[in-house]
């Protein structure tokens, strides 16, 4: 009660005074329904959503299991032929789905938490905090990223979490410059401003006031990330570094080295697999860049 | 101006060392060491023979002293000694290095001129066919994994159509007179340059015909334009001079980083560069090599970013900070 009368009592409220967004995301969504190879893009990546749900239901059988003569060709048999070891392809891409989008999620995610936080940290507060941060990003950047991520997984473990986390750890300096960036522009802008004089906390400017208006661009190169991540882990798995017990497009790549001269399909359709998933990504990115920024279209 | 390199030059090699403590420390922080390597390669651990191999190398001394021994080892210029190889880090590197800086160095040069022409060409008629054919291969570019666009390649031009050799760097056995031997490593890297050169072409091309586009359209180019200026001059002298920057700053980058490419590359096409070195060294734990591959990749990136800075700086020079 006591509350209620403070609050009524105070000549600014508080919730009345949050500015408008100043990112129309119903028009952004209208623009981007509009675009027929974003739209594309977005139901291929539903497919591959939907086949890494379910195709293991589907097609009931153990990806590392011999089914067919060694090196057969695609046809009858084995839709995408076999591999050198009799291993089904078709089975093996079915399979690799939800590993590749389980990883590429979750370690994008990662990676996108830590450079926002670090970013928006450093571009808010400035000075001595900002030179501290952007000297540990610096830092991070000194290392070539797929490097460093083979050794963090190849000497400590090739569990699933650690390669996330190595992907993760290597990669996070992108979102950190950019939201930093994004930061340093935006809270110099009146309402950031307003809402601080009406007093607004740090935090509150940080998380929503800030960042909903650094959105768009981050939107976009997280979606970017996401393909990134994809290859990056199927780079990591086609070099070996990946878990043993689990089948993933760069590792069926990675597996058939030694023979892909005399089995095309074993190299060709999981790289297509990555490819196709990959491009359907980048065209939901261009999707949403030309829906954020209209006037940039066809750029 | 000059204080200004100075103290980038001074954070440069403080960054170094501090990446050097860290890769130190890490591999510290990772379960087994050489020894358990070597014993299991031996098939049976004698813990006498172990303590015995330990103190040999140095590793059953705290981990401090084994870090400040090693610091004060690179500082002087060395590196170590292989674990492994019977060789020192620094010959290791060096032996390995010329493979690698053939294959990075052409296909980022070739990139970046191509790249560049394409994405000027693309700008210049932003809606025409070529516009779409760079978009649409920028595209690809972002999309396509490089050690499998290399396998895709050797396919092609090594199996079906057998114009190229397919792996290593030297004919066996090599040609006699050393024109032909010169001969004979180009035909064997132009498989492994044009694999990674596709890939950063697709991104210089991108890049350049955004920046291009942005140019074009200033103030600066209507005024040559109406000065009456050739066209080819306000391309090539006025707007590209600006355009550039991004593209020098990709490169920057990428000088930086050539290590990532050519790890997956040199392992596709069976190189004798630094990717496998790399690669052998931490499947058989030889930290001493690790180190001073990661110790040699800091070092590239560090340099490359300082002369990434002044370059740009010359170019534009409304830069002032170049922290």
């Amino acid at each position: 009660m006591k509350n209620d009368i403070a609050h009524n009592a105070s000549p600014f409220s508080f919730e009345e005074a949050v500015p408008e967004p100043e990112v129309k995301w119903r028009e952004t969504l209208r623009v981007f329904c509009q675009n027929r190879m974003a739209l594309l893009g977005l139901i291929m990546v539903s497919i591959f959503i939907f086949v890494g749900l379910l195709g293991p239901i589907i097609f009931p059988a153990d990806p590392f299991e011999m089914v067919a003569a060694p090196l057969s060709e695609p046809g009858a048999g084995a839709l995408f032929g076999s591999d050198y070891m009799g291993r089904d392809v078709f089975i093996g891409i079915i399979y690799g789905t939800r590993p590749t989008l389980v990883i590429a999620t979750t370690a994008t995610l990662m990676t996108v938490l830590i450079g926002i936080t670090l970013g928006a940290v450093a571009g808010f507060y400035g000075g001595m905090i900002d030179n501290v941060l952007m000297r540990i990003t610096e830092f991070f950047q000194v290392l070539p990223p797929l490097v460093f991520a083979m050794v963090i997984v190849a000497v400590f473990s090739t569990d699933i979490v650690v390669v996330i986390l190595a992907i993760a750890v290597t990669t996070w300096t992108a979102e950190a410059r950019l939201t930093r960036a994004e930061f340093l522009k935006i809270k110099e802008r009146e309402y950031v401003m307003s809402a601080r004089a009406i007093g607004a906390r740090n935090f509150r400017l940080i998380a929503r006031v800030i960042l909903p208006n650094a959105m768009p661009p981050l939107v976009i190169a997280i979606t970017l990330r996401v393909g990134i991540t994809i290859i990056y882990e199927a780079a990591l798995s086609f070099l070996g570094l990946t878990d043993p017990d689990v089948m993933t497009w760069g590792k069926m790549i990675g597996l058939s080295r030694d023979f892909f001269f005399d089995a095309w399909w074993s190299v060709t359709f999981p790289g297509v697999a990555i490819l196709l998933i990959v491009l359907c990504i980048a065209l939901i990115g261009d999707g949403l860049n030309d829906a954020f920024n209209p006037k940039l279209r066809g750029r | 101006m000059k204080t200004a390199i100075i103290q980038r030059i001074v954070l440069g090699f403080v960054l170094l060392i501090a990446v050097i403590v860290l890769n130190f420390l890490l591999l510290q922080l990772a379960p087994g060491d050489v020894v358990d390597a070597m014993l299991a390669e031996g098939g049976g651990g004698d813990p006498a023979l172990a303590a015995k191999l330990r103190a040999s190398y140095g590793l059953d001394q705290p981990v401090y002293i084994q870090l400040f021994k090693y610091l004060g080892q690179v500082l002087s210029g060395d590196l170590g000694y292989s674990f492994y190889y019977d060789d020192s880090v620094s010959d290791l590197i060096l032996g390995h290095l010329p493979t690698t800086l053939m294959l990075t160095l052409s296909a980022l040069v070739l990139a970046v001129a191509v790249g560049t022409l394409f994405g000027v060409y693309a700008a210049i008629k932003p809606r025409g066919i070529f516009s779409n054919f760079v978009t649409v291969f920028s595209l690809l570019g972002y999309a396509t994994p490089v050690f499998w666009l290399g396998m895709i390649i050797l396919l092609v031009f090594a199996l079906y159509l057998p114009i190229f050799p397919a792996f290593g760097i030297r004919s066996i056995p090599e040609p006699e007179n050393s024109l032909d031997r010169i001969l004979d490593v180009i035909n064997h890297l132009v498989l492994p340059i044009f694999t990674l050169a596709i890939l950063y072409l697709a991104n210089y091309s991108r890049i350049s015909r955004a920046s291009m586009l942005d140019v074009l359209g200033a103030d600066y180019i209507r005024t040559a334009r109406t000065k009456g200026l050739s066209e080819f001059k306000v391309i090539f002298k006025h707007a590209l001079r600006n355009a550039a920057l991004p593209v020098v700053t990709l490169a920057g980058l990428q000088l930086g980083h050539i290590f990532s490419g050519a790890v997956l590359v040199e392992t596709v096409f069976s190189l004798p560069g630094l990717g496998p070195l790399l690669y052998e060294s931490i499947m058989r734990r030889d930290y001493p090599v690790i180190l001073g591959v990661l110790f040699g990749a800091a070092a590239t990136t560090i340099v490359a970013n300082i002369i990434t800075d002044l370059v740009y700086k010359r170019m534009d020079p409304r830069i002032q900070s170049i922290t």
